[in-house]
């Protein structure tokens, strides 16, 4: 073969090859970094394999930053993002505005019909799907075993506020750094507000009536309140005002608390002996509800995969969140990385996997309190929104914040109970009235 | 006698100065130790100092996880090429106003610091817009430009106050001999301002390395620099702090290094004219 020969050959797969670079779809998924999400990342190998045309991008924020960073290039028709991670908080609103592209027809292998109802509801407006889940949870009480025995009680199938209450005193031993309970005082809207709101469901209360009144001057928010400090400052730990998730987490793990009520998620958390002291003696149980109740608090929140209308990349994007969100994605992260790392709570087809089920002990009761949630009706009352642990309208964000550290600043000592709720029934009828409701 | 006291309060000035030293510099110490520690004992309700099982794990999960030279890259061009755009910028205007200022100078002085007080978030969404229209969302050119504007002002107002320190005679005796405006500028003034000019520069590469609403705003995949790379190990579940300080350690790494061998330099500089 001549020199010349040889250089028309180089150059034709030269060209060849930058026809297929050219030829590949670069799409960019913006998410945050849980365990779930960081384990997609790694298993993006076996997307890039059984499709090589599309090339994945990854940008991990944290959640908030993500939340803003998101919002704004959605609002602004940016483009940035193929695939965003959003929460079911977020969907609903998102659709309506037409911001996001219907999941219909993620192809005949993502079998739709599998999807836990509860959390495909959620995710549901005017009957099309607009996001799809990767993983949900809901709450519920997590325990100690061993310090409910040792107080001489057992956990009833349904706990109420007047049990949880009972256990909390008999559990508490501050001399030993034992507190009878933690919950979330950090404020904000996904913090101390999540879990408040959800309790004031099953205390039967409401954010707003039927006319978008706030409730905070109801009897129900009275006793949510009321209940919530008398467990926090009598058996919760110290410096509560500025406990979140993760501080709770950390605390359950080494052994501080006898119960905390927060995401089902944590079961995995505090059942790994590698992580948490308490491994072994942890039990679980609904969350509580009202003395005869049965409203648990609606709490229901799913990590989703969705597409923005402002991609021009929607059939890659597709592509993308149909590979991530299907049962084949359940299979290999069952291979590859073990059964108990499958995303949980979306699909009804997992729950019935019998090595599932062996692998995490705790399942039944995470199924159990997502399939409790209704998050069509999260009150007792009739209600003008949709939502559980949060109000599914746009200003829910600033609201539930500004109510978040009315609340804290009751935990903190630094206002009284009816002080909080009295500012709170203020702030939120001055900026609903400012927002225009009734819409 | 006076000596033995002048060395009592030598003493006890130094007791001081390191004391604060290591108030100001304890939050990084405690990030560092953190980021050898495992998860566990990251968060461990009563934290060892210097006496835990010292691990490299949080290294190498970010290592791995994600591309930190890429990050690296995106930070040095942006830091970089902002400050020196806006050096280029700086050094002319300053000198007019130190040199030859008109009635409006300090207004104009004023105005430009004024522009610091406004928080940035009022003008993410046109700003965004604008880096939208022109193509420049998640490039560093958009990001150079818009860190160059942001940093401005303080890069005139420090070299305005550096030139202000110069004796306009020796300016005067080069335009005397024949000097340019711009001889005038690059080869009188530019050299006896350098200690000057480097702490600017210092200062600013500092500033754009740490800038973090911009850089997280404006950049997705490609020209993420070091701030999203440490955003990326925050977590809303689950243990993070000591792959989030593995990460933090990496990211101010090089700004520290570069800080230590110039400190000389930085001082100099911002205690320039400090003294009259």
């Amino acid at each position: 073969m001549n020199v010349t020969a040889r250089a028309l050959m180089g150059a034709s797969l030269l060209l060849a090859a930058t026809s297929a670079v050219s030829a590949q779809t670069t799409i960019t998924v913006a998410t945050v970094n849980n365990g779930d999400m960081i384990r997609m990342q790694r298993l993006t190998s076996d997307f890039n394999a059984k499709h090589p045309d599309i090339k994945v991008n990854w940008v991990t924020l944290e959640e908030n930053v993500l939340r803003q960073r998101v919002t704004t290039d959605i609002a602004s028709k940016g483009g940035q993002y193929d695939v965003l991670t959003i929460g079911n908080y977020e969907v609903p609103i998102w659709a309506k505005q037409n911001w996001l592209v219907a999941l219909d027809n993620l192809g005949a292998d993502y079998d739709q019909a599998d999807l836990l109802p509860q959390v495909a509801a959620a995710l549901t407006v005017g009957g099309k799907l607009y996001a799809a889940p990767f993983y949900a949870e809901s709450s519920m009480l997590m325990y100690r075993t061993d310090l409910l025995e040792k107080a001489g009680l057992k956990m009833p199938e349904n706990p109420d506020w007047g049990f949880i209450t009972e256990a909390a005193a008999k559990m508490t031993d501050k001399a030993a750094g034992v507190y009878g309970i933690c919950l979330r005082g950090k404020a904000g809207w996904g913090e101390n507000m999540a879990f408040l709101t959800s309790m004031n469901n099953s205390m039967g209360g409401a954010w707003f009536d039927m006319q978008w009144k706030p409730q905070f001057d109801k009897p129900e928010w009275k006793k949510t309140l009321d209940t919530y400090l008398k467990l926090m400052t009598s058996y919760g730990p110290p410096g509560s005002s500025s406990n979140g998730f993760n501080e709770n987490l950390a605390l359950f793990q080494t052994g501080k608390c006898g119960m905390w009520i927060d995401a089902t998620v944590a079961a995995s958390f505090i059942s790994d002996p590698k992580e948490s002291k308490v491994a072994d003696k942890v039990g679980f149980a609904p969350a509580p509800t009202r003395a005869g109740g049965s409203n648990h608090g609606n709490w229901l929140w799913s990590w989703n995969l969705a597409i923005p209308a402002s991609t021009t990349k929607a059939d890659a994007a597709k592509t993308f969140v149909a590979w991530a969100t299907s049962p084949a994605y359940t299979k290999l992260v069952a291979e590859k990385e073990g059964i108990a790392n499958v995303p949980p709570g979306t699909r009804t087809s997992l729950y019935k996997n019998e090595a599932y089920l062996k692998a995490a002990p705790f399942a039944p009761m995470t199924l159990k309190a997502i399939e409790a949630a209704n998050t069509q009706k999260p009150s007792e009352q009739p209600v003008p929104y949709t939502g559980g642990q949060f109000v599914a309208i746009p200003e829910f964000q600033a609201i539930g914040t500004a109510v978040g550290q009315q609340f804290s600043a009751a935990l903190a000592g630094k206002a009284t109970a009816d002080q909080a709720l009295a500012a709170s029934q203020a702030l939120t009828s001055r900026e609903m009235t400012r927002a225009g409701y009734p819409k | 006698m006076s000596r033995a006291v002048s060395t009592r309060r030598k003493a006890v000035v130094t007791a001081l100065a390191w004391g604060v030293g290591l108030v100001i510099f304890f939050p990084i110490l405690w990030t560092v130790l953190t980021s050898f520690k495992t998860e566990g004992e990251a968060i461990n309700a009563h934290p060892s100092f210097l006496f835990f099982d010292w691990t490299l794990e949080n290294y190498h999960t970010v290592n791995e996880r994600s591309d930190y030279l890429a990050h690296f890259w995106n930070s040095v061009v942006i830091a970089l090429g902002s400050t020196l755009i806006g050096l280029l910028i700086a050094i002319p205007a300053a000198w007019s106003m130190a040199f030859v200022p008109g009635k409006r100078t300090k207004d104009l002085l004023m105005w430009m610091l004024s522009t610091k007080m406004m928080p940035a978030v009022g003008v993410l969404v046109p700003i965004y817009l604008l880096a939208r229209d022109t193509g420049l969302l998640d490039s560093k050119t958009g990001l150079v430009i818009v860190l160059t504007l942001v940093n401005l002002p303080i890069i005139v107002w420090m070299l305005y106050t550096y030139f202000k320190e110069i004796p306009g005679e020796i300016l005067e005796a080069a335009r005397m001999d024949g000097a340019s405006l711009g001889s005038e500028i690059l080869y009188v003034l530019t050299p006896m301002a350098v200690p000057g000019i480097a702490s600017t520069l210092l200062l600013n590469v500092i500033l754009a390395w740490n800038e973090s609403f911009w850089t997280l705003n404006l950049t997705a995949a490609n020209s993420a620099p070091l701030t999203a790379f440490i955003a990326s190990y925050s977590s809303p579940e689950g243990l993070f702090y000591a792959k989030l300080s593995a990460a933090s350690t990496m990211a101010i790494a090089p700004i520290l290094i570069l800080g230590w061998f110039s400190q000389k330099q930085l001082v100099r500089g911002l205690t320039f004219g400090a003294v009259k």
